[in-house]
Formats: C-alpha cells, sequence, structure tokens
C-alpha cells in the first residue's frame, strides 16, 4: 500500500496548486538559464557566421566585439595572399538605431565584401545582396519585410532578404549592406561637419577603413601560424577563431553570465527553502497520523519513504510543469532562451537533489515524532 | 472479581513493581509508584484516576512505548522488561502482540475503511489481497462491512471508533489497549463499543486495558483500577457479567 500516493490522491487538488506553484518558479529558473544559453549563443553566433579562421584587427586591440577596431581597408588583399589564406573579407560592425514603422529599432549593422567571406549565413526568404548599394538582408527578429524601405544615416535602404537566428551579444537583431554602404554610414561625416573641416583646411575623412578581416584558410594551414605571421605587420592582430569565440564567451558575456548565475543560484536557494517548507508543513499537518502508523508498528523506514516520496513527486511534476511551460512560451522572450537537453536535465537532477535535501526536515520531525502522543495525554 | 470459565488463567500481562519517574532531584516527578497488575485472557479491566495520576504512562509502559525507571513486565508470558528492555525491536513486538485504541479513532484520513484495517496488515507484511479480505470479515464482524468504502471524514464517530477496533484486531494481538474508546461517543454508542470489546475478549481470548473517566461504562469492567498520584491505589469489583 503506498501511503505517499494514497495521502496525494486524498488531497489531490492542493498538491497540484503547490506543483503549479513550484513549477512557475521552476519556470523561472529554466528561463533564467535558458536566457543565459541564449546570450552565449547569440555572442558566438555573429563571430561564427562568417565560418572563418582568423580575425584580423588593429594591433593590441581584441576586437571587433570586445574592443574597438579599425585597421586599413586594403588589409583585405594583403591578407588575401597570405599562404594558406582561401579567402578573406573585409566587415564593419556597428549598431545604429533606426526608425521601423514608427518605432525606433536598434539594428546591428554587418557590413559586408560581395562574394567574400562574412555575409548572411541563411537565406530564409528573399535574396542575397545583388547591387552594390542600398540593399540590405536583415535578421527575421528585426521584424522587417521583403521590399519593405528603411532609412539608415542618410541613406534609404531596401529589405532584399531576411535571415535569422543573427543576432549580437545585445539581443540586436543583425542586419547586412554591402561594405562600401557600411563604410559610408560609419566613417562619412555630417555634410555640415564635413564642410567645417574643409573649411578649417582638413582633409576629406578616408572611408577606406574596416574593422576586421576575417581569413578563411585551407585545409593544409594552421591558423596559429597564419595568425603568427599576419602578427608581423606592427600595426595588425591576429586572433583565432578559438581565441575569438573564448573572448566573447569569456570577457564581452561574462558579467551577464555571472549576474544571471547569481540570479538563478538564488532561485535555486529559494526555490529548496520553498520545496522544504511545503514538505515541513505535509509533516506536520500528519504528525498524529505518523504518531499513529508508529504506534502500530509501522517501521521507520516506511514513514521516510513515503515523506521522500512525496517530496520527490512534488519536485519532479514541478518541474515538469515548469519545462512544459517554459518550452511553449520560450519563443515569445524578447531574447533568444534557448533549452539545451543537458542543461534541462541537470536541472532536473538539481530538483531532485534539492527535494531530497528539502524532505530531510520533514523526516527528522517525522522520525522524532513519539508514538505516545497517538494515545493522548 | 468475576470468575469465568477461561482454558487459560495465566496472566497475559504482568507488571510487577513498576516504577517510572521523569527527571531528577527537585524536579523529578513520580509518574508511576511501584505498581503491579495481571490481567488474564478475556478480561476487559478499567484504570480510572484523575489527570496526571499516571494512566496513560502505565498505558504506555504496557504498550512498550515509554521505558519504566524499574519493575518488570511481561507480555504473553514473554519478559520483555527487567530493568531494561529485552527486547531489541519494540515496534515489531508491538505489531505481533498489541492492538492500539485511541480516544479519537486516529484514523488514517486518505485511506478508506478497508484500507484503514488493511494497513495493520500490511505492515505485517501480509499480501494486499489477504489483508483487503481479512479487513473486510472484521468490519462485517464489527457491523460495518457497508461502510468498507467510506473515507473516515464520511463515517460517524460511532462507526469510526468502530473501523478503528477492527485495525486493532487485525493481526489478532491478545492485548489490546484503549485510550478512552468511548470519549467521543454518546452513551448509547458507547455502551455498544464497550460491548463489542467485552465480546471480543471473550471469543479470542484477549485482555483488554483501557483507560476512562466514562462512569456510564463502568459495569462493562470486570475489575477496575484507581491511580493516584502514580499508585495503584484501590481495586474494585466488577459488575459486568460475561
Amino acid at each position: 500500500m503506498n501511503l505517499a500516493w494514497r495521502d496525494i490522491r486524498h488531497n489531490l487538488g492542493r498538491f497540484v496548486m503547490t506543483c503549479a506553484g513550484l513549477g512557475l518558479l521552476l519556470a523561472v529558473v529554466m528561463s533564467m538559464i535558458g536566457i543565459y544559453r541564449g546570450i552565449v549563443v547569440d555572442a558566438l553566433t555573429i563571430a561564427r557566421a562568417p565560418e572563418t579562421d582568423i580575425w584580423v584587427v588593429e594591433a593590441k586591440s581584441r576586437g571587433p566585439f570586445a574592443e574597438a577596431s579599425r585597421i586599413p581597408g586594403d588589409t583585405r588583399a594583403a591578407i588575401a595572399r597570405i599562404s594558406g589564406v582561401e579567402a578573406a573579407g573585409a566587415l564593419t560592425y556597428q549598431t545604429i538605431e533606426a526608425g521601423v514603422r514608427g518605432r525606433t529599432a536598434r539594428l546591428y549593422v554587418i557590413g559586408y565584401k560581395q562574394g567574400a567571406p562574412g555575409g548572411p549565413p541563411v537565406m530564409v526568404e528573399g535574396r542575397h545582396i545583388a547591387r552594390s548599394h542600398y540593399e540590405l538582408v536583415a535578421d527575421r527578429s528585426a521584424g522587417l519585410e521583403i521590399g519593405e524601405r528603411i532609412r539608415l544615416g542618410r541613406t534609404t535602404f531596401e529589405v532584399v532578404g531576411l535571415t535569422s537566428q543573427q543576432v549580437n551579444s545585445g539581443g540586436d537583431p543583425a542586419v547586412y549592406i554591402t561594405l562600401a554602404d557600411a563604410q559610408k554610414l560609419q566613417f562619412d561625416l555630417d555634410p555640415a561637419a564635413a564642410r567645417i573641416q574643409l573649411a578649417r583646411g582638413g582633409s576629406p575623412a578616408s572611408r577606406e577603413t574596416v574593422n576586421t578581416v576575417v581569413a578563411r584558410l585551407a585545409p593544409f594551414a594552421d591558423a596559429d601560424t597564419v595568425a603568427a605571421s599576419i602578427r608581423q605587420w606592427k600595426h595588425l592582430g591576429a586572433i583565432t577563431q578559438t581565441e575569438q569565440e573564448a573572448i566573447l564567451s569569456q570577457s564581452l558575456v561574462d558579467r551577464a553570465r555571472r549576474q544571471i548565475g547569481m540570479f538563478t543560484g538564488l532561485l535555486l536557494t529559494v526555490s529548496a527553502v520553498i520545496i522544504a517548507l511545503i514538505i515541513y508543513t505535509m509533516t506536520m499537518e500528519k504528525i498524529r497520523h505518523i504518531a499513529t502508523l508508529k504506534l502500530i508498528g509501522a517501521p521507520d523506514s516506511r514513514i521516510v519513504g513515503m515523506i521522500v516520496q512525496q517530496a520527490l513527486a512534488l519536485g519532479l511534476i514541478g518541474f515538469a510543469l515548469g519545462a512544459a511551460l517554459i518550452f511553449n512560451i520560450k519563443d515569445f522572450f524578447p531574447r533568444r532562451v534557448i533549452l539545451e537537453a543537458d542543461n534541462v536535465l541537470l536541472l532536473g537532477g538539481v530538483v531532485t537533489l534539492v527535494c531530497l535535501l528539502s524532505s530531510a526536515l520533514g523526516v527528522r520531525v517525522a522520525l522524532k515524532a513519539d508514538p505516545a502522543t497517538a494515545l493522548g495525554g | 472479581m468475576i470468575e469465568t470459565s477461561r482454558p487459560d488463567t495465566r496472566p497475559i500481562v504482568e507488571v510487577r513493581n513498576v516504577s517510572k519517574h521523569f527527571g531528577e532531584g527537585e524536579t523529578r516527578v513520580d509518574a508511576l509508584r511501584d505498581v503491579s497488575l495481571d490481567v488474564r485472557p478475556g478480561e476487559v479491566i478499567a484504570l480510572l484516576g484523575p489527570s496526571g495520576s499516571g494512566k496513560s504512562t502505565l498505558l504506555n509502559v504496557i504498550g512498550c512505548i515509554t521505558e519504566p525507571s524499574e519493575g518488570k513486565l511481561t507480555l504473553e508470558g514473554d519478559t520483555v522488561y527487567d530493568g531494561r528492555w529485552l527486547r531489541d525491536d519494540l515496534r515489531k513486538l508491538r505489531l505481533e502482540k498489541i492492538g492500539f485504541i485511541f480516544q479519537s479513532h486516529n484514523l488514517l484520513p486518505f485511506l478508506d475503511a478497508t484500507d484503514n484495517v488493511a494497513i495493520a496488515l500490511d505492515l505485517a507484511h501480509v499480501p494486499r489481497a489477504d489483508a483487503r479480505k481479512r479487513a473486510i470479515e472484521l468490519l462485517d464482524y464489527l457491523e460495518i462491512g457497508h461502510r468498507k468504502s467510506a473515507l473516515p471524514a464520511k463515517l460517524s464517530g460511532g462507526e469510526a471508533q468502530r473501523v478503528a477496533i477492527a485495525r486493532a484486531l487485525a493481526n489478532k494481538p491478545r492485548i489490546i489497549l484503549a485510550d478512552e474508546p468511548t470519549a467521543a461517543l454518546d452513551s448509547k454508542r458507547a455502551g455498544i463499543v464497550m460491548d463489542l470489546l467485552r465480546k471480543l475478549a471473550r471469543e479470542q481470548q484477549a485482555a483488554i486495558i483501557a483507560v476512562t473517566h466514562d462512569e456510564k461504562i463502568f459495569d462493562r469492567f470486570d475489575r477496575i483500577y484507581m491511580l493516584r498520584d502514580g499508585r495503584l491505589e484501590s481495586e474494585s469489583a466488577a459488575v459486568a457479567s460475561a
């Protein structure tokens, strides 16, 4: 006779409501883990999109994501000529705010050289940029549609294609334009400012600047060797793809990771306290029945089993409800929420452990219950 | 004491010079002082006394719940306490030898009447089907079989107490300890319950020891003991008929 199940069935409504409450709490824990994974993946997505092996940046810079980097535009041609480099692309990155259908949207503008690494990796709708100017491919999360026109800086672009899952570490959707357009957008002065500069005897600022050059290597080439040879140019730095990903995950999102990690830990602690209190309360409500069971000969193992089973049922049903909830609503979050099976299973394990530890409080009370209390004074 | 013909007149419960005190020095409280008592098969005895006189302590000592400070306790010829507990597993001893009936029935609210009885058999590792069969037989015997599927909350006080009695009898114990078994019942139902206990005592040659204050049922006991300040002071003659 399973006393735990019979007790749950007797108070099914209350038990389900308790599980639902715990499920909501665990859904928040899971969403925090998913948001963290989303931040890491988002940060890495842009770095992985060019499918490159080496990032050439300004000397002593950890750019172009963690630090600013500006290098001459002709660097791409020089890099492309290095032995072992299969292809090289010049890229610019900048975040701008643009008006989209009456609202202000933050966009992560990526300028790339057509035909070279660094363009939109996948097209889910429309086509790649075909013309040299005024065309744009946007991430679907920007909310733009094919054929829509959008003004960036002083130039109006037409959306010709949509890509997906391309956002920066801040969650801003990426839009791709040609390198020339991006350089104009990033480096051209406002006409009034340009006139003042000319009047003061200055020369027009050069647009021939990029933030980075990415190099895709031939299969036989060693990334570290090629990077070392690039570093011989004193004005350039070279970061391998592995180093770039380490910079992004350890440096750029480190604070967010620690922040979310701390919050998740806090939520797990709160969950543990709540589970412990629920189990304790459930045990205290049954203390006379537990005393009766002990009096009529129930072994401690039977009573401990009842409490532990109820604690596990509470935790695991709450976890299942929480997981079902978060899996169904994760796409409605403003930022990407990524729930990976191993993370969810790990949390399930943690919840199980928390339930076992939390039930210890109830078990302690139950084991201390004096059978004589069943008989009364 | 009424002498009735009994196949075995050796005491089932033998309490010899049992004392129990709590605390030491100035805070010492003597709950039982040199108490001796024999209860034979088929006997139904009552323990009376004012609050704090030691009735419940004596019941707890006989039920192997509270360890005496000194003395000797023998149950069914098996000495279980003689200056110290002589049995390691008192839980098993209670399960096998003693049935408990409580003042407020103490049925498990999440089990129906049948399972409230069957739980005692379940704890003794009786297979579930056999346990339920025996439970239903007991409920029928106590004329409450028609309520076998009812939860305790749906039972009247008298019905619940009969289910509790069935649970106490499930493992066929020969010692039944009852703590105010009729306190929650009206006089009519109290009489019915006591008649039932007397019938059980006779038919199963069990010893029943009840703590009670209920004067209406005094005539149902073979012997009545008065406890005062931990001493078993007097024994009144029984007025019950077999």
